[in-house]
């Protein structure tokens, strides 16, 4: 506050009176200013239009044991891998508590043979290789990210490089045995 | 009696030594010297900066959701308006913002009028003013295109063509403008990139704009200069309570608009979607270039050797340029309307004259309005070139206070008129 | 100086309603708007009938360009009912993985079908007329939802000394009066699923509560969060104009 004000006043109780007054008054002024940024940062979350096209259908029935299918979900690539009794095996083979970040193969994938998964490293968000077979998928036979080098299993678990998380599975259920809905 | 402050906070010292912000906001917003009679009106000013802010953050956030593109730029207003959080009001907020920056600065510029505020040593201010509403005019309009409705589409089409009429290279400046033979997807472009670009040359000018206003200080309704402590009272908190009474109650009548007649100042005609092969039944600026626009369409026939096109869009860019001269075409001792009564009656017209242009803007270009218009016309231009030059001369001004705090304890000199000023004070 | 803030604020006002006057030719009947004034909103039931109008009757010929079926929650159906309506139409989407498009039923994220696929296809079939879209119509027309509504009730018998043209209709409210559109309703055009009396008066009131929805799904949101703003304002002025009177008492 300024001096100026301070010292033309004449008592003790205006002063409070004008403090009080001053104080409803800014508190209010912030509360406005902050009740103005809010719609202001909000519009830039995603919009009305965009949470409508939140979810995809997805036919399993073309995808042949070994194959794997990449498909757009929210401006994400999601694998799709059908995969081999061989890779379910080597998932399952894991000592859990080893992992950086724990995870079993049965809580990744709600059947054995459909892993589902967002397909960008949790490193820094590139995306990792191995969707096709001529693809390198690491030491662990799953997923390689050719950005810093960081290798997923066949459960899309990280188990060497900085990636700090497993490739991330995205909400999905099966509508019948041959379709599934992401998001 | 301003005195650099000392320091407390080692921080701000380090800082303040080395770039003298917190001294330079000392010096300019809090110690700073106001006119202790200065009345509502000089509110319009600190106003006019919140519009700006206001519009620059809105327009950033509208941006981020606007596809500049002939196909898509009306669709993307109605995501805006529908899917986008808060587009809605994003959109209503600048939309009726263009029209509230417009309303501020003309009243900001009427009270200039009234009170003599561009007169010396403030002339430059007062210049800098006019680049200012310049530069406010061009984003508007451009900004008026975005939309892509039929009145933004037709409303380009007929600024745009106002460039034809320059002699010879008419035809080369419009089709450079249009970047095509129409307007089209490149001016839409162009325009999206421009009507971002101004505001921020409007910050810089409006910067100088109160660098001026800090050198020469603030006029007041008495015009007469400060002479002393006696004169003044410190900008905080003196200004910063007042001007926030100002501000709340204009967010008052702007959130009124936004939220309860967004629409007002709009026109039905920008919800259809631009359409190159049909005109409106009647096109009509958006209201705040009304006035120009009669002036524009005032002149039917040939003057002399120059086309009635030419002379319509020079007198139109006229009506503006001749602002630039008014402190020199103002002859007159005195600033203030308060002692001089003529122009204060002269002051009077001239408004009304210019809500009549507005009026007459707003009319279709026949019988009568054509002919009111065009009298309007001519009186806008005889009250700069040979009213305020002859009046400054020939009357006889009631005799002015001889300082600011005479008036306002309204005894001797000015009595009278020292008595209003302390009642409008306290209004 | 105060009588400048009026004259100025009244010469906006006066400009304005200038332009209303000369664009308009005819004078149009006001009615009462369950989604006018100030805590105005849309009657659910009329707008979900106006739906219904506009499904049986407008739809054949006029799009909603800027409606997706999940809009139409909004208006009290459920998400299952929307869905199912939905799925009645199809949309082309694709291409699949053969390079084709193909068609399939459309979801609640689509936008509701057109009935033309472009302009020159909805002038072929409407004897070279284009129906306009009718997403922002209330907005879009002076007069708004009232000339909308006389609009629709407006078509009359000619006056004896108007010649109306071939493929043209008389109506009352139409600028110029010559119209290309028929009079869309008539008695029991639809049938209501709540048993409302489907007279041609109650269809257009409908089908307006319907089109002024559309026109801006987002006015009650608007409505209600400006009486927020205003109470708070008001109060923020309040105060500002006290310590304002404070900070200047030892001024005057």
């Amino acid at each position: 506050m300024a001096d100026t004000a301070a010292s033309t006043d004449s008592g003790g109780e205006d002063v409070e009176r004008r403090d009080f007054l001053v104080l409803a008054a800014g508190a209010m002024g912030v509360v406005g200013a902050a009740s103005f940024i809010w719609p202001v940062v909000q519009s830039m979350n995603p919009s009305a239009e965009v949470l409508a096209l939140s979810t995809v259908e997805v036919n399993l029935e073309p995808i042949e044991v070994g194959q794997a299918i990449t498909i757009m979900w929210q401006g994400k690539p999601v694998f799709i891998r059908h995969r081999t009794a061989d890779e379910i095996a080597k998932a399952a083979d894991v000592q859990i508590a080893d992992l950086r970040d724990p995870e079993g193969d049965a809580d990744r994938a709600e059947k054995p043979e459909w892993l589902v998964m967002v397909g960008l490293c949790t490193h820094l968000g590139c995306i990792p290789l191995g969707q096709k077979s001529t693809d390198p998928q690491g030491e662990f036979g799953g997923w390689f990210c050719p950005c810093h080098g960081s290798h997923y299993d066949t459960a899309g678990r990280i188990r060497k490089g900085p990636a700090p998380r497993n490739l991330p599975v995205p909400p999905y259920a099966f509508i019948d045995d041959t379709k599934i809905l992401i998001g | 009696m301003s005195t650099d402050p000392q320091w407390k906070n080692p921080v701000i010292r380090w800082v303040d030594d080395r770039l003298p912000i917190f001294t330079y906001m000392d010096h300019e917003y809090q110690q700073f010297p106001m006119p202790r009679n200065l009345n509502y009106f000089w509110n319009f000013g600190a106003l006019a900066s919140i519009v700006l802010v206001v519009m620059v953050v809105t327009g950033i956030m509208l941006a981020m959701q606007y596809t500049p593109h002939v196909d898509h730029a009306f669709e993307s207003l109605e995501r805006i308006r529908r899917d986008v959080n808060y587009g809605w009001l994003l959109q209503y907020i600048h939309m009726n913002g263009a029209s509230m920056f417009f309303i501020v600065v003309y009243i900001h510029m009427f009270r200039g009028l009234y009170y003599g505020s561009y007169k010396a040593p403030r002339e430059l201010l007062w210049m800098l003013g006019v680049v200012i509403l310049l530069l406010m005019m061009a984003t508007a309009f451009m900004g008026y295109v975005l939309p892509w409705g039929q009145m933004s589409y037709w409303g380009a089409t007929v600024i745009t063509n106002l460039f034809s009429a320059i002699p010879i290279v008419g035809d080369w400046v419009v089709t450079l403008l249009w970047g095509g033979f129409s307007v089209d997807n490149a001016t839409l472009n162009r325009f999206f990139s421009l009507h971002y670009l101004m505001p921020f040359v409007l910050f810089a000018v409006v910067g100088l704009h109160v660098v001026a206003l800090h050198v020469s200080k603030s006029n007041n309704p008495d015009g007469i200069e400060m002479q002393g402590p006696q004169d003044s009272v410190p900008f905080h908190p003196y200004f910063t309570a007042k001007d926030s009474v100002g501000i709340g109650v204009f967010l008052l009548f702007f959130a009124f608009f936004v939220f309860y007649a967004p629409n007002f100042f709009g026109e039905p005609d920008n919800y259809i979607e631009a359409n190159p092969l049909q005109t409106p039944a009647h096109i009509v600026p958006e209201w705040y270039f009304l006035p120009f626009y009669a002036i524009l369409r005032s002149v039917t026939f040939d003057v002399l050797f120059i086309p009635a096109k030419l002379m319509g869009v020079l007198l139109m860019f006229g009506s503006i340029m001749i602002l630039f001269i008014l402190p020199w075409l103002d002859t007159a001792k005195v600033r203030s309307a308060r002692y001089r009564p003529i122009y204060k009656f002269v002051f009077w017209v001239f408004l009304f004259d210019c809500l009549v242009l507005g009026y007459c803007g707003a009319k279709p270009a026949e019988g009568w309005y054509l002919v009111l218009g065009q009298v309007a016309t001519l009186y806008y231009f005889l009250h700069f070139l040979i009213v305020m030059p002859i009046l400054g001369k020939i009357e006889t001004p009631l005799p002015v206070p001889t300082s600011i705090s005479q008036a306002v304890t309204g005894s001797g000199g000015g009595g009278a008129a020292g008595a209003t000023a302390a009642k409008m004070e306290k209004s | 100086m105060r009588k400048a803030i009026i004259t100025l604020i009244s010469a906006v006002a006066f400009g304005v309603t200038g332009q209303a006057m000369a664009a308009g030719g005819v004078e149009i009947p006001k009615r009462d708007w369950s989604f006018q004034g100030i805590f105005g909103s849309y009657d659910r039931a009329s707008a979900q009938r106006g739906f219904q109008v506009y499904q049986e009757v407008c739809a054949g010929c006029h799009s909603l360009n800027y409606i997706y079926y999940r809009n139409l929650m909004e208006l009290g159906y459920s998400e299952a009912a929307v869905k199912a309506f939905a799925a009645e139409s199809e949309v082309e989407d694709g291409p699949n993985d053969e390079g084709e498009m193909f068609m399939r039923p459309a979801v609640p994220s689509d936008r509701l079908v057109k009935p033309f696929p472009n302009a020159q296809a909805a002038r072929a079939s409407n004897g070279g007329a284009l129906p306009p879209d009718l997403t922002l119509m209330v907005e879009a027309r002076i007069g708004g939802p009232n000339y909308l509504y006389s609009l629709l009730t407006g078509y009359t018998d000619p006056p004896a000394d108007v010649e109306v043209m071939e493929g043209m209709n008389y109506n009352a409210y139409f600028a110029g009066h010559q119209i290309a559109m028929a009079a869309p309703l008539s008695e029991d055009a639809v049938e209501y699923a709540d048993g409302t009396k489907a007279t041609v008066a109650q269809m257009a009131e409908d089908i307006t509560v319907f089109l002024a929805w559309a026109s801006e799904p987002n006015m009650e949101e608007r409505k209600g969060m400006g009486m927020k703003v205003m109470l708070f304002l008001i109060v923020f002025c309040g105060l500002l104009i006290a310590v304002k009177r404070r900070v200047w008492a030892d001024v005057h």
